[in-house]
Parts: C-alpha cells; structure tokens; sequence
C-alpha cells in the first residue's frame, strides 16, 4: 500500500494537478474575449498590468482590502487556513527530506514549533469556516454538500499528518491516510473548484484590468480594492 | 398564446409597436401575456454557448460560497439581511440555474428571474468589490438582462425604453428636430440676461461637442439653457450635434444590445461628422457608462475607447475650476453642510473620484463625505433602470433606506447630484421617507456663485 501511495499513486496524482491547471489555465486565457467581456486586453496593456497586479496584490495582503478589513474575523480565518495549507507541506522537514532522497533537492525547513502551530492553526481555522457557514445564515443559504466535502479535502491532509507526525494512535494507519488524502487534494485542485489555487490569479487579474483599462484606471490613480 | 401582441421576442422597431405598448397603461395586459410567453430555450442555450466564456463561467464555478458579498449589497442591507438578497444567491439561482439546466426553463422560473434581475440588482457592482475572486456579479446580472430581454421577458418599461432608442435614438420621444428646437428655444430665452449667448447646433472643430440625456430635452430644458451659459462664462468654443446628441442608453437596462449599438453609433458618427476636439457629456451617470466606457465595445472599436476623448461633466468642471474659466466666488460658497452622492457608473465604474472631491473643496465649505464613499459607495437605490419600472415601486423605495441612512449620518441637508438617476432616487427618497433634505445638480450651484467676467456682465 505504502509503496504504491508513494510510487505510482503519487505520479498520477502529481501529474493530474499540474496537467490539470496547466490546462485550466490555458482553457482560462483562451476563453477570454475582448468583445464579450468588454475589456481590451490586447489594448492599452500599460494598464491592464498595472491593474492586474493591484488587483492582485492587494487581495494577497491580509487587511489590504475594504473587503478584508470589514470581515476582519473571517479574514484572519481565510489568512490563517491557507497559509498553513500552503507553507506546511512545502516547508516541512519531513517532507523535505523525502524530498532530498528522491530527487536531491532541499528546501529550508520551518522548525517543529512553527509547523506544529501553523498546522493547529490552520486546523482550528478550517472548524470555525464551517461553524461560519452553518451558524450565518446568508452563508447557509448559498453553502451546498460539495462546499463541506472541499474543506473537509483541504483539511485532511493536515490533521492526518498531525497525528502522524506526532504517533498518535497507530502510525502507519495515520501516515497512509495522510499520504491519500494529500494525493487526493492535488488531484482535487485542477478538478474542483479548489482549481482557485489557480483561477484566483487569472480571475483576479482579469478584473484588475477590466477596471484599469475600461473601468476608471485610465482616469485615476487605481481602484481601491 | 406563445407570443403576445405586446409581450413578445420582438424588440420595438416602429412607432406603431411603440404606440401599442404605451397605450397599454402601466403594461397591465403586457404582463398579462408575459404568463402565457414561452420559452425558446433552444435559442437560449445557443445564445450562452455563443457568449458565456470563461470569464463568467469561472465566476460562477469556483465562487466558494463564503458570502463576503452579503453585506456589500445595498438590497440586501435594505432588506434586513434577508439571505435570499445575497449577490451570490441571486445570481447562482438565476443564470446559473439556467446555465445549469442548459437553458431549459420554463415561464414561471423566466418571470422569477425577470423580477430578480430588475428588482434585486441595480448592476452598481460593488459587490464586484468584496468577493475575494473578483466576481463581479452585476455585470452578470447585465448579461442575464441580455438574456431575459431576447427572451421577450423584459419588464414593460425596458421595453418602451429600448424601443425609444431604437426609433428615436434617445429614451424618449424626442426627435432631431425637437431638439435643435429646444436648444434654440432655451438660447433665446437665456439671451436676454446673457448677451451674445451661443447655442451652436452642428458647428464643426469646436473643442467641445456637448452631449446630453434626453430628460433634459423634454422635461428640464433649464438644464440645457445652464449649461449653454457656463460654457459661456468659460469661454468654451462649444457645440452640440443635431444629430447624436443624445447619450443615455435604456438600452443597456434593458440589456438589448443590437440597441446599445444603434444608439452609441449615433453619437461616434456625430463625432467624426463634427470633429470636434472632445466630448463632454452632462450630469448624468448611465449616460457616461453607456456611451464612453461600454458603448465602444458594443461598437467594435478595437481601441475601447471613443473616437474622441470623452468627458463627465464633472471631468469639466473640476478641470474648469482648476484652470481658472471658471471662478468661484467665495462669499458665495456653500456654508451649509453639504455631501456628494458617488454614482456608481462613474464614480466606482469611472474612476472620477478625485474629480468630485475636487469640485466640492471649490465650492463647498463644509464637505462632508458619506461613509463608506468614492468607489465604496453604496448605489443610490434607483440605478439600472429601476428608478423608471412601476412594478418594482415598492421593492425600489425599500432600498432606498441605505441611501437614506447614509445621507442622515452626514448631517447635511443638501446633497450634490451630479447624476440623472440618482438625482431621480434622492428625490424620491425625501418624497417618501421626507427626512427633509434638498438635491441639486452642479450647474445651478455654480451659476450662483461663478463670478461673471466684466466683458460678460449684462448691460444695466
Ligand atoms: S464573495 Fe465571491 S466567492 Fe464569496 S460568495 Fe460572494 S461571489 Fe461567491
Ligand atoms: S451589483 Fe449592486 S445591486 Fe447588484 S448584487 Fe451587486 S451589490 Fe447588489
Ligand atoms: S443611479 Fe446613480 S448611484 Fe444609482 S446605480 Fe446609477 S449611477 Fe449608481
């Protein structure tokens, strides 16, 4: 089982996702049209970068948005859940040295601490969205099963391999459960709308240049986001 | 009955057509037979696949359902947080049901998103500016308008509306010929305080071609003679087309698009005819979205600009008072406490705020901003049309509360409007609430306060 998680498995699941977002990816930008969004990307490009990485560079910030700053708990939330789903698998020891084993590669490892408390974190983080959704009833209203079985998929890997790392209960139970849920995750991200990792960006970029080449940025200093 | 006689596919091509609805007071057999339409969802689903690209169909996937929207709806603020006024919600049950159904609907579920798309969204896109992706749902509620409005399910008005532009290019039934009248009607009734007055109709190379909105034409022709006389103290070497003259589009609220081009092609033609240097537009927001930010994709100019450089009027004004063409007089400024309701179609939409605050410090002396303000600011309750649709009265004036609470917070009893809509609304809105403010456009402002220059001055 461990070999085949970590043999063919992981080829496949690595394969998908970056295949996968290529893809949308692609899918994305072809999909654009001048016309029909009524934005001239190929046109005043000046400006449609300019508010492109605004766009983006804003909404990366925690609190750099009205919208960030109004929601503050529920940022601090958003914040603190993708940062741990983000920085933990890359930044772990453990996973670096597999990393180093197979492929030769090292990358600078968080302390135990640190991923110890991004990782509870972030898993502390993932419960209160979903007590959000259920508790408030305009998130109620639009919340669908498929919303709950994305977070669960997110967060699974993280609280697996917490109990792993830490040899709570029976170790090479935990460890194979991580291991498939982390392939299933990846899998995930190109399939499901989880695909934000990537159409964040082109999504976000694609507004910024609406409102910098058509919507006002040719008239002011940029949107405030 | 697939087809009323009223209610149908049919966009309004000619008078006759337009009689017939009009005559039909208040649309009462128009939606009558709306209950009887059917759908062609064949068309429909054709018509998405054709023009529902990745861009919205993005939007609509991976919205993660968090309702960082919510509060950024006035509707749904108006409405005591009511979750069915969620952006997210209105439009995932609308187009996306549609789109989800691959365009196969029935009558009753058209009807419901007729009432949606026109009484739920006024498309001000604010909620384009709280959602962490950049789901702007406005202008998909835009394009579920286009939708509705192929459809044949358009409320009445939108119709008339539409049909005006198509007939008369303007919104209303105002000919070429009734407006070169006008204008030579308010150029000589302005003369006798204003000597040497000019109203040129059609003059080619002027620096300025004047635009407006055709409400001014028939219903507020002072607005016209105003104008006429600031850019007379200004110096302005000014003109106005006879023909494409006219700027708004109830076209775009309908969501017709073969009409938005008509209408918008009218005024590009005016330009090139007259080559004059730039276009001002008046006080009107709609106006300004339809004609200089959409209007040239709806035209296919590759550029996304108009063929001319093109201004708000308060573009104008803060540029005019900046330069010193015009002056204000200081004893005249006003002392009250006063605020500036941000149109979304140019302030949020047009990137003009700056130009807005600039003009207040001229003439202001007691600005005081509504809160949130500037691209933030909350739709002023009547926009897309829905200042203008009978059926949706009551839903109107239930948002309109926001606006209402906001303007009480700043304390001021005037409130500057530099817009047709939203001067509509905040009228509507004392009419109503009576919490006893006033509202003006700029140029009856600035004429009370502009100095005259010597040479201008009437003889006494
Ligand atoms: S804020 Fe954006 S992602 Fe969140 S529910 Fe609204 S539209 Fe969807
Ligand atoms: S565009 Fe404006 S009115 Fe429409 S859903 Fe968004 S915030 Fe509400
Ligand atoms: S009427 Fe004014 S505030 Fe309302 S949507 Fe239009 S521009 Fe915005």
């Amino acid at each position: 089982m461990y070999a085949f998680l970590t043999g063919p498995m992981a080829w496949i699941a690595f394969t998908i996702f970056f295949v996968g977002l290529i893809w949308r990816g692609i899918w994305y930008v072809r999909g654009l049209d001048w016309r029909l969004d009524r934005v001239t990307y190929g046109q005043n490009v000046k400006y449609g970068i300019r508010g492109a990485v605004r766009s983006i560079a804003r909404w990366l910030i925690p609190y750099g948005t009205h919208s960030w700053r109004y929601y503050s708990g529920y940022t601090a939330l958003v914040f603190i859940f993708h940062i741990g789903l983000l920085v933990v698998p890359i930044f772990l020891l453990a996973h670096n040295l597999l990393l180093a084993e197979r492929w030769g590669v090292r990358l600078p490892a968080l302390s135990d601490a640190m991923a110890d408390t991004l990782t509870v974190a972030a898993i502390v983080a993932a419960v209160l969205i979903l007590l959000r959704r259920i508790a408030l009833p305009e998130v109620r209203i639009i919340t669908r099963f498929y919303d709950i079985l994305l977070l669960l998929i997110a967060v699974t890997p993280l609280w697996t391999g917490f109990l792993a790392y830490h040899q709570v209960g029976p170790y090479q139970f935990w460890l194979i459960a991580h291991i498939l849920a982390g392939e299933i995750l990846l899998m995930a991200i190109p399939l499901t709308k989880l695909s934000h990792f990537l159409l964040f960006f082109l999504s976000r970029a694609q507004l910024g240049m609406d409102f910098g080449i058509k919507r006002g940025g040719m008239k002011s200093k940029g949107m405030e986001w | 009955m697939p087809e009323g006689t009223l209610c149908n596919k049919t966009p309004v091509d000619t008078v006759e057509q337009l009689q017939a609805l009009l005559a039909d007071k208040s649309g009462k057999q128009y939606y009558e037979e709306m209950t009887q339409l059917d759908v062609d969802a064949p068309a429909l689903w054709a018509t998405i696949q054709k023009t529902f690209k990745s861009r919205m169909r993005t939007w609509l996937e991976i919205c993660s359902h968090c309702g960082m929207c919510a509060d950024s709806c006035f509707f749904y603020l108006a409405n005591d947080r009511d979750p069915t006024q969620v952006p997210s919600y209105k439009i995932q049950a609308t187009l996306g049901e549609i789109v989800h159904r691959k365009g196969r609907v029935d009558n009753a579920f058209m009807r419901d998103v007729m009432d949606t798309a026109w009484s739920k969204c006024t498309c001000c896109n604010r909620c384009g500016l709280y959602c962490p992706f950049g789901i702007d749902t406005g202008v998909m509620f835009s394009y579920l308008r286009g939708l509705c409005f192929s459809q044949g399910f358009v409320p009445w008005e939108m119709k008339i509306g539409s049909g005006m532009h198509r007939i008369y290019r303007a919104q209303m039934d105002v000919t070429s010929e009734d407006w070169v009248e006008t204008c030579s009607w308010m150029c000589e009734e302005a003369e006798e305080e204003w000597p040497g007055l000019e109203f040129p109709v059609d003059k080619p190379d002027a620096d300025i071609i004047y635009t407006v909105n055709a409400r001014e034409v028939k219903h507020y022709p002072e607005d016209l003679a105003d104008a006429a006389v600031l850019f007379h103290i200004a110096g302005e070497n000014w003109t106005v087309p006879s023909k494409g003259w006219e700027e708004t589009s109830l076209a775009m609220f309908a969501g017709d698009w073969a009409g938005c081009k008509q209408q918008v092609e009218e005024v590009y033609a005016a330009m090139d005819r007259l080559k004059p240097k730039r276009m001002v537009v008046t006080e009107c927001g709609h106006a300004y979205r339809a004609t200089v930010i959409e209007g040239p994709y709806w035209a296919g100019l590759k550029s996304g600009k108009t063929p001319i450089e093109s201004f708000h009027y308060v573009e104008w004004v803060a540029e005019a008072l900046r330069t010193g063409k015009l002056k204000i007089d200081p004893a005249k400024k006003i002392k009250e406490p006063v605020t500036y309701q941000d149109s979304c179609n140019y302030i949020r939409n047009g990137g003009l705020r700056e130009c807005a605050r600039e003009i207040m410090s001229y003439i202001a002396e007691d600005f005081r901003e509504m809160k949130p303000c500037g691209e933030h600011n909350f739709c002023c309750g009547g926009g897309g049309g829905l200042n203008g649709i009978g059926r949706y009265r009551p839903q109107r004036n239930v948002g309109l509360k926001v606006k209402r609470d906001q303007i009480l917070a700043t304390g001021a009893k005037l409130v500057v409007t530099p817009c047709h809509n939203c001067w509509d609304a905040i009228r509507d809105l004392e009419e109503h609430f009576k919490i006893g403010i006033r509202w003006s456009f700029l140029k009856p402002l600035l004429l009370k306060m502009v100095i005259v220059p010597e040479h201008l001055r009437p003889e006494e």
